[in-house]
Order: C-alpha cells, then structure tokens, then sequence
C-alpha cells in the first residue's frame, strides 16, 4: 500500500521531468501535433547545425568557458594551496569571499561591473576586449563557491605538506610545484569543478547579455522571439550538452561522493 | 581527516619566526584579494555607495526611503511568494521523491536515473528552461493542444504559462532536484539502527517519523529548502524569457538598468541592496541550520 504511495510519487516527478522534453522534442519536429499538424521533420535541426550564428555563439561561450577555467584554476589552486600551507589564518576571509557569490545575485553582480567599469579609472565597456575581459571575470566570480570548495576538499586529501617538502628538497620551484605535483593529485576535483562552469557558461543569459556579448544563452533567447521551431531543436540540443557535462563529472567523479553544487543562473 | 588525529610533527619555518614569516605569507595571497576585489568586492560597493548618494553626489537615505513605491514593494512581495512557494513545495516534493527512491522499495535502478537526472535538470535553467515550458504549455505547447479537444483551452482560461503561476511551475523544474540531490545522503544517513531500535520498543512508524526521523531531518530539509529560496529569488534569465513583463524584483532591476522605470539608477541601487539584504538574511538562516545539520551527519 505504501509502496504503491511511493511508485504515484515517482512517475508524477518523471511525468514533470520528461513531459516538457517531449514537448519540447515534438515541437522542434514541426509540432506534428494538433489541428495544423504538419508531418514530422527534422529540418530545423538542419537549419540549425547550418547556421553560422549557431556555431558562432557556441564556439564563443565555449572558448569563454575554457578562458575562465583556466583563470578561476589558476586563481583558486594557489590560493586554496598557500591558505593550507602558510596562511591557515586568512581562511575566513578567503572563505567569506568565496562565499559572496551566493549573496549577490548575478544580475547585482553585473550590475556593480558595468557601472563600475563604464566611466571611471578603467573604462573595460568600451571594447569588445574589455567586455570579454569582464565576461570571464564575472563568471570566475561565479565559480568561487564550487570551484574553491572542490579544490579545498582535494587538498584535504592530500597530504600537501609533505608532496611540498619533497618536491623542494629536489630543488622544484612553486611554479613546478603547483603544476606538477599538487595540481594531478587535484585532477578529480578539478575537472569535475571545469565541467560544471563549461555547462554553466554555456548556458549563462544574465550576464552575457546585459554586457552585450555574442554568447550562446543570448542567440537562444533571440531565436526564441524571432522564430518557431529552431529554438526548440536549439533548446533539445542544449539539454543534451548539459546532460553531456554532467555525465562526464559521474564520469570523473566515480566512485567519490556526489557533489553538489548550487549554481546562480536561473 | 587525519589532520585532525595525528600530531602536527612539522610546522616549517612559520614557528620559528612567527611574525616575520607570517606577515610575508600573506603576500601569496595577493592575487586574489585585487581579482576579488577588483570584480566583487569594488563593484559591490559601488552600489552601496551609490545607493546613499543622489545623482549629484550629495548623501541621501531618500532612495532607501524611494522603496516605499508600490511598484518596488510589489516587485520584492511577487518574488518573496515565488521564491517562497516554490521553495516549500519544491522541497516537500523532492524530499518525497528521494525518499521514494531511496528507502520506498522501488528499484534501484530508478533511485540512479532520478539522481542523474536530476543532476541534469538542476542545471537545466534560464533560457531553455523557459522555453520548453512554452513549448509545453504556451499558446500552441503540447499540453495546450492535447487538452483543446476535451474543451479545456488552456490558451483562453485563467491559466497562463506567462503569469506568476506559470513562471512558478518553470522554478520547481530546478528547485526540486536540487531538494533531491541534497535530500538524498541525509535519508541514506537515516541509520536502520534507529528505526529498529525504536521498533523493538514498541514504536509506531508515526512515532519513528515523529519523534527520531523527522527532527534529524528538520535541518537539513529546512535549509534545503531556504537555499531553494534563494535559488528562486536571485533568478532572472528564465523570468525575462518566458515574460519581460512580471512584476518581480530581478525584472524590476533589468528594466531599470536598460533604463526604462526608474529614471534613477541611484534608486535602483537602492533595490539592488534590498536584494542583497534578502540574500543575506536566506544565506544567514541556511548556515545556522547547516550548523546544526552537521550534529547528525557523522
């Protein structure tokens, strides 16, 4: 009797998963359904994978997607390091900063860059570079909470100490150090942390467009009050790119606990 | 773990010197104190600094007192609902579903597709989320089209996909796996040595619920779910997508910094804090309850 309660639980969460995806599917086919159903298609599909605009704003947040794991990587992993090692003390305030992303919602976030960074000492705006140059910061920033607590839990693993001392004692410097030693005992945690920002840049709206960028989540949404049945084949694909990151952080991560990482950009 | 157990044997130079080491140390750090504080913490308080300035420069609290405009009230009032609805009845729901899989008897193959699924769908927002709800329930969604011959036109009734309701029903597709995915270790920390030592004392299920399971739940569920509240509160890419016309405090923002209400962008610096003031207060709660959580989860 409970069991049945248990089984009614599960198909209405599955019915609520699946029957907008298959709405979704149904309608990129031409919507074959209905009073002006046409045969199903899948030339919007073809449309689609032909345009140029397509695969411009994908190749653009993707590269701005790799740029920033790079940056918050580079930004995090010695900085996470150094805490452990040298300075337990400034925890807190590397915490609390790591933190503040889920207090400033991104559109405050961009917000305070734009006028930040529109008329006073530097003046980033103003260009195509600079505006990307605040892109990739924006969305570094919005790594912070994951990407730090991921490097953290890794270095906790670790016994960075003693990897340190034995790589100084045959004469490594902190460059070699970083890269060589401590960062493959961090591989799990890292990738699964750059998986995740590439899934969250690539569909990322806010921000990207309110700096006026050719990024992917702004070409959607542009399609999607422009035209009929391309956004839905655009929006089918872009479920099958998440579904893809996320299979590749099981991937990564098997065996190790689930993470969970709360992202800021609904 | 092991930090915690074994000796500190060696502390390097740091005790030794103390003070010098110590103070140099904290250079290593310098990169991302200026990353941070060059694109967070500065433009942070350029919003605060200029939510108490008129346009002029001079100091005011009148943009604080500007709030009290019943668009702005409004506006703050429609997302505390919707964050708050959806919180509560994503959370109740995802805490039944991942109950369901975990310890109600279904096969286990169900428990790893909802938890890669949901995995998959607590990302899947903004933009794309938006629009298949359109596609489901909008003008010609399938939904929509699937009812018009059992004479419900969902495209003429009171529902619409476009309205508060319809941007609540967008929200628990990510607000309720997330619930499941934090939800789950807690259940799976529900140890079968607690329900059976209260059953051998006589116990009934309602009193295992009752007295044992739920208050070591509690926590956790309520965090959860003001973490949801904040999930909702702060979203702006799946409102502006589905209708840039709500009355929600993130569309209210983005109307204000293109430049369309307000005329006073020190004002909607002033709502801009509002939000952060309630971000706050949300995050404030979920680490209290987290602290207490954390008694259980051993």
């Amino acid at each position: 009797m409970t069991r049945l309660a248990w089984w009614i639980v599960f198909i209405i969460g599955a019915l609520y998963f699946l029957v907008p995806l298959l709405a979704t599917f149904i309608f990129s086919l031409g919507q074959p359904i209905g009073p002006k159903a046409a045969p199903p298609s899948f030339e919007f599909y073809g449309e689609v994978l032909t345009s140029p605009l397509f695969w411009k704003s994908l190749g653009y947040s993707f590269v701005i997607g790799i740029v920033t794991i790079i940056v918050s990587i580079s930004l995090l992993m010695p900085t996470a390091y150094w805490v452990r090692l040298r300075v337990p003390r400034a925890r807190p305030f590397v915490e609390f900063i790591t933190l503040l992303p889920f207090v400033i919602p991104p559109i405050i976030l961009v917000f305070g860059l734009i006028q930040t960074f529109s008329q006073n000492f530097v003046p980033l705006t103003h260009t195509d570079f600079g505006s990307n140059v605040l892109l990739v910061a924006a969305y570094t920033v919005l790594s912070f909470p994951y990407m730090y607590r991921a490097i953290d839990t890794g270095l906790q693993a670790t016994d960075v100490r003693s990897l340190t001392e034995a790589a100084q004692s045959l004469g490594a410097g902190w460059f070699r150090i970083l890269v060589f030693v401590i960062l493959p005992n961090l591989r799990v945690a890292v990738l699964s942390g750059a998986f995740l920002t590439l899934a969250i840049v690539i569909g990322e709206f806010t921000i990207a467009s309110f700096l006026a960028r050719p990024a992917f989540g702004p070409y959607l949404y542009l399609l999607g009050s422009n035209r009929a049945y391309e956004p839905a084949a655009v929006t089918i694909i872009s479920f099958g790119l998440t579904w893809l990151a996320m299979i590749m952080i099981a991937f990564i991560g098997r065996g190790g606990r689930a993470r969970v990482a709360v992202n800021r950009v609904h | 773990m092991t930090d915690a157990v074994l000796p500190r044997v060696d502390q390097g130079a740091p005790t030794a010197r103390p003070g010098r080491r110590f103070s140099w140390s904290w250079l290593g750090l310098v990169p991302f104190f200026a990353f941070a504080g060059a694109f967070l913490i500065i433009p942070t308080f350029y919003l605060v600094n200029g939510s108490f300035h008129t346009e002029d420069g001079a100091f005011t609290l009148q943009n604080y007192a500007d709030l009290a405009d019943p668009t702005i009230i409004g506006a703050f009032q429609a997302s505390i609902e919707i964050s708050a609805v959806t919180a509560i009845i994503g959370g109740i729901f995802g805490f039944l579903l991942a109950y369901a899989v975990i310890r109600g008897g279904l096969p286990s193959i169900l428990g790893a597709a909802l938890m890669t699924f949901s995995g998959v769908a607590s990302n899947f927002a903004g933009v794309p989320l938006a629009l298949a709800f359109t596609f489901t329930l909008g003008v010609s969604g399938l939904i929509t089209i699937l009812l018009q011959p059992l004479g419900i036109d969902l495209a003429r009734g009171d529902f619409s996909i476009y309205s508060k309701i319809g941007l609540e029903i967008c929200y628990l597709y990510f607000q309720f796996p997330l619930m499941v995915l934090i939800m789950a270790p807690a259940i799976q920390g529900l140890k079968a040595e607690w329900r059976e030592a209260s059953e051998n004392m006589g116990a009934s299920t309602f009193q295992y619920w009752r007295h044992i399971a739920l208050p070591i739940l509690t926590p956790t569920l309520l965090g959860t779910m003001i973490l949801l509240f904040g999930n909702a509160f702060g979203a702006q890419a799946t409102a502006y997508t589905l209708t840039g016309e709500l009355n929600i405090v993130t569309l209210l923002l983005t109307r204000q910094i293109n430049g369309d209400v307000l005329n006073n962008v020190n004002l909607g610096y002033a709502v801009g804090m509002g939000m952060v003031a309630v971000m706050g207060v949300t995050i404030l709660a979920y680490i209290w309850l987290q602290n207490r959580a954390a008694r259980w989860q051993r």
